[in-house]
């Protein structure tokens, strides 16, 4: 079912979409994103980094979450405009990241109809650890 | 410059800002490169077929396969460009180099990218500001990173915020 811009409220929530990141996770992003920095990689170059539980997540794929739970949500006759987060807390082995998002205001806008959310990458003990924005564009 | 008079800010910066710098081209996206991505940052979940599925991305608003708006044509590069960005340089007072943070970014999307699209870069240093905080003084860069395709269309327009103390 194609979600429509009529069918959103400012205040409503978007599902909430979850994954488990580790290793298994990590190095698919490094492969496909040439992104081999040690500390994403090697527990002891993790803690050489400042981060004692070793090794640890790149913000990169936090943000692709984030444009991936918009996408999963709006599906494929809406459009993501604009996604924007600050990297606040590490991601670190075995964490549960779920992309969280409130609608925050409707425009139309340039002759589109225009969807604007704060979104988050919350751990699974709560932690925001990405806190940020986004517009999608919906039919 | 703080009250203290202390500055991170360079020449090198001063005469930089607002000039586009450091043009590249990626080689052509193929429908592995977006498949691949697709599949890693989904990854355990198969992702959605408007990435892989050529007969149902047809039916589609996009007419055909489109890459993640996320996706990164200018991964595995034949050539790594050095960093030469000005702000990624100066000191520190005690003559230690300065430590460098990804402070976020915030990306606009324009035109998709699909397979065969050659993409362009250029970046520019927009502006910088500087304040006392829990690492000490620190330095705020805002980067400006424009991507285009071979018709000239805007694919992604990118303001990073680079730290550094």
């Amino acid at each position: 079912m194609t979600l429509r811009f009529e069918d959103i409220q400012v205040g409503d929530s978007m599902p909430s979409w979850s994954r488990k990141t580790s290793f298994a996770e990590w190095n698919r992003y490094a492969a496909v994103n040439d992104e081999f920095v040690p500390f994403h990689m090697d527990d002891a170059a993790g803690r050489r980094a400042g981060n004692e539980q070793g090794a640890f997540g790149m913000g990169n794929l936090r943000y692709a979450y984030i444009v991936n739970a918009l996408h999963d949500w709006i599906g494929d006759e809406g459009t993501v405009r604009e996604v924007g987060c600050q990297y606040r807390a590490i991601n670190q082995k075995e964490d549960t990241l779920t992309v969280v998002g409130e609608v925050t205001d409707k425009t139309v806008e340039e002759g589109e109809q225009r969807v604007r959310l704060a979104v988050n990458v919350l751990n699974q003990d709560g932690l925001a650890t990405c806190p940020g924005h986004a517009v999608i564009v919906l039919p | 410059m703080t009250e203290n008079g202390l500055t991170y800010v360079t020449e090198a910066m001063r005469a930089a800002q607002g000039a586009w710098t450091g043009e590249r081209t990626a080689p052509p996206i193929t429908e592995t490169d977006i498949r691949r991505w697709a599949m890693a940052t989904f990854h355990p979940e198969k992702p959605p077929r408007i990435y892989w599925d050529a007969d149902y991305a047809a039916t589609t608003q996009w007419g055909g396969i489109v890459a993640p708006p996320d996706f990164n044509p200018f991964a595995w590069p034949l050539e790594r460009p050095r960093p030469t960005a000005p702000g990624l340089m100066g000191a520190r007072p005690d003559g230690k180099s300065l430590t460098g943070m990804n402070g976020g970014q915030t990306d606009t999307y324009g035109v998709p990218m699909r397979a065969g699209d050659l993409v362009s870069e250029r970046r520019r240093l927009v502006d910088w500001w500087e304040r006392e905080g829990r690492l000490g003084h620190t330095l705020y860069v805002r980067n400006e990173i424009e991507w285009r395709n071979q018709r000239n269309e805007v694919v992604r327009t990118r303001l990073s915020i680079g730290i550094r103390y």
